[in-house]
């Protein structure tokens, strides 16, 4: 592959594109299949060839455009129209509307609201205007070039020069400098030798889908991060560990490599230069912990998924002992991004010591639920009131849950706090990778409390005790709270194990898993004490368990 | 001198064994190729039972103990034959958080039958998963392979009567007590 044939490829691809009159993108992400949008994209090429259209029009199946709770979407790219709730019967319809002035009303989703309007789009950039399934479509958006221009015209110290310089940190919820992380890898046993590129793709987070709907809407682009990484540390072998439950991701990421490396995107002599660079996949097996980088590469070593201590890191000592970049999924996503447009305008999106966006997955009792893309420092309210139109059934805001079991649940007197990994950290949660659960004044948060604590006390690994004991004595103190027959003594003792828990545990899922008893105990302790035993002297009242048990059970449509 | 390490060979002459058999080759017979042979195992008989741990153990020369613990450790392993169909419950935040866990109890109601189990006549497996990331469409379940959103209890056991009649009269569950508090779903 030469550079001449790569912009061959992109002038074909716009070119045939030009012919098109129309293009009806039809959302094929997971999301929008489980409402049948396959069905809806069969009937539109139906539709299309009985009308004898094909040469005006063309029907592509597309990744994630943001709005699932709406799904299947479809949207007409030259008219700027969506549509929402399409079945296979509207096929005839849209069709029809297509050379009038017109759209189809009753199915319209209006684009000029928030949800659509306050987002910025980096990572998400391709999601639902390219196929996943064509090489070529992503190298006509740009796709590779950024590859191109890194191997033929800048050193590797450049390339890490130019991501220390964007201020990325780590997406998967830590924020370790991503810059920092690459020099210390490209440094690593002597600068020479066999390294390793990990792509962390185990998204075990409950309520989180971002990797998700990314590696299924724009897997080149993560391929193509990696690449850049693999140059700039000198790797040659790269794996993607992706969970085993996303089968329509692995299987996009499948054939996008295989497509790669027909296209010598991939493999040896890249762009001929003398960069090898080889991806694998590795399939998770439903292990949280193999979300902890150390345990992650037990996994992929064949072993079972126990982190160990750290140090030696795995930038110094990782994968079978040599240095080791492992980075999420949207790390990698931004990498292209920051070196075609330079680090300073990555740096120029932002907070002060966060930059550029982040990607969140909405979801619980918000009107819109779905991916969206947001700059870093923008609000919670912004985000949950503006873009996520608010809390659905008139019914009140309580709390908002971000990072899952390892963090914690923001009351409302935080929601014009800017969304950044110091202010979540201080409010006792964590950024995380990026899940954002709304809860409205039906949850109780002792509940919620439980329901995580069952989470990581059935994902502890076990191998360290504060961790495997910890969570299962915590989880029956909250259990008897539930109950009712728990005392204050028991909530003194709560606190207690949240704080060895906390301390003493080896890897970060032990460490972080008493923060939603935690944050809850601090923002709601009403709602723990309200279940303690009448005749206990901390007992106030005898309110009821607030909504446990009966969350907002949403009929079906 | 390289010796040539005995190949063992398949335990049956079923043709499954064959893509399992291509699977650990690819891999170079490495021990690190154990969890990519579980899967092939799983995916071809859909179950790993001890001839196929016992068989993946001497192909990559790792202790059957290893392979054991490797295979009980991982959720996604299952050592006991699913039932005809399988119904898997989300149970992620976002799903919970909209009731999944009256789904479940739902369910339970309707079939006498846990997460984890499989009815008596072999007809219906309930799985639970943490998380199938379908988020926007919660409460999510899994049919056979098809993810369906937005469900709630008596949609999902409608559903479910389709494949097997539930038990006696108790074709419609009973109302579940609101204030009740209906146990989580523990992982498979």
């Amino acid at each position: 592959m030469t550079y001449e044939e790569l912009t061959k490829i992109a002038t074909i691809e716009q070119e045939s594109s030009k012919q098109y009159r129309h293009s009806l993108n039809v959302c094929t992400a997971a999301g929008c299949l489980s409402s049948r949008a396959d069905q809806v994209k069969d009937a539109l090429d139906k539709e299309v060839a009985r009308r004898g259209l094909d040469r005006h029009c063309q029907v592509k199946g597309v990744g994630c455009m943001g709005l699932c709770a709406e799904g299947p979407l479809v949207s007409i790219e030259n008219k700027g129209v969506m549509y929402q709730n399409v079945t296979s019967n509207d096929a005839s319809d849209i069709v029809q509307a297509l050379d009038q002035d017109k759209p189809v009303e009753r199915l319209r989703c209006p684009t000029d609201v928030p949800f659509f309007q306050r987002q910025e789009k980096i990572v998400l950039q391709n999601c639902g205007k390219i196929d996943p399934e064509r090489i070529e479509e992503y190298i006509a958006a740009d796709g590779y070039a950024a590859l191109h221009e890194v191997l033929t015209t800048m050193t590797p110290a450049e390339v890490i020069e130019q991501i220390t310089k964007s201020g990325l940190r780590g997406r998967g919820g830590a924020g370790f400098p991503t810059g920092l992380k690459w020099s210390t890898v490209a440094k690593g046993g002597g600068g020479t030798g066999q390294k390793y590129v990990i792509c962390n793709a185990d998204e075990g987070d409950p309520g989180a889908f971002m990797d998700r709907s990314v590696l299924e809407s724009d897997p080149h682009r993560i391929l193509e991060g990696m690449a850049i990484a693999a140059y700039a540390v000198g790797a040659s072998q790269g794996y993607i560990y992706i969970r085993a439950e996303y089968p329509l991701a692995v299987k996009r990421l499948k054939g996008a490599i295989r497509a790669a490396d027909r296209l010598g995107l991939l493999g040896n002599a890249i762009f001929g230069t003398p960069l090898n660079f080889n991806i694998d996949i590795r399939l998770g097996a439903g292990a949280f912990v193999c979300g902890e980088e150390t345990a992650l590469i037990a996994s992929i070593e064949g072993k079972r998924g126990q982190p160990r201590p750290r140090p030696p890191f795995p930038a110094e000592s990782g994968l079978w002992g040599k240095p080791t970049l492992i980075n999420n999924v949207e790390t990698f996503a931004n990498i292209a991004p920051i070196l075609r447009n330079g680090g300073e305008w990555f740096a120029a999106i932002g907070t002060e010591k966060s930059k550029g966006t982040k990607v969140f997955a909405l979801a619980g009792a918000v009107k819109n639920t779905g991916l969206i893309e947001v700059p870093m420092g923008i609000t919670l309210r912004e985000i949950i009131f503006g873009i996520g139109g608010g809390i659905p059934d008139d019914k009140k805001f309580k709390a908002v849950q971000t990072g899952g079991p390892s963090g914690g649940c923001i009351p409302e007197q935080f929601l014009d706090m800017p969304v950044d990994y110091e202010s979540l950290s201080k409010v006792g949660s964590i950024m995380g990778s990026g899940g954002m659960i709304v809860m409205d004044e039906t949850s109780s948060m002792v509940d919620v409390a439980r329901f995580f604590m069952e989470f990581c006390m059935s994902e502890s690994c076990g191998k360290c005790t504060p961790c495997r004991a910890g969570t299962a004595q915590m989880h029956d103190l909250l259990e008897k709270t539930i109950q009712r027959k728990a005392t204050a003594r028991d909530l003194t003792l709560l606190e207690t194990l949240c704080d060895m828990v906390k301390n003493a545990s080896l890897c970060g899922l032990g460490q972080t898993s008493p923060n939603p008893v935690l944050s809850t105990l601090r923002y709601f302790r009403d709602e723990y004490t309200t279940l303690l035993q009448p005749d206990d002297p901390g007992h106030e009242g005898n309110g009821e368990l607030v909504g446990a048990g009966a969350p907002a059970v949403k009929e079906a449509k | 001198m390289i010796l040539e390490a005995k190949r063992q060979t398949a335990p049956s002459a079923d043709k499954r064994w064959r893509l399992v058999e291509a699977t650990v080759r690819r891999h170079g017979y490495e021990s690190h190729a154990l969890i990519e042979g579980l899967h092939t195992v799983q995916e071809c008989f859909g179950y790993l039972d001890e001839t196929a741990l016992r068989y993946v153990a001497a192909a990559l020369n790792v202790p059957l103990s290893k392979v054991y613990g490797v295979a009980t450790f991982y959720h996604f392993f299952t050592l006991k034959p699913k039932g005809e169909h399988n119904c898997v419950v989300c149970t992620g935040t976002a799903c919970y958080i909209k009731g999944a866990n009256m789904i479940i109890e739902a369910i339970q109601q309707a079939y006498g039958v846990k997460p984890g189990e499989t009815t008596p006549d072999n007809k219906i497996s309930i799985l639970t998963a943490r998380c199938l990331g379908s988020c926007g469409l919660a409460p999510a379940l899994v049919f056979d392979g098809d993810v369906v959103g937005k469900l709630d209890k008596s949609e999902t056991v409608k559903r479910l009567t389709k494949w097997a009649p539930a038990r006696g009269t108790a074709a419609a569950p009973t109302a579940i007590n609101a204030g009740e508090m209906a146990p989580a779903g523990k992982a498979v």
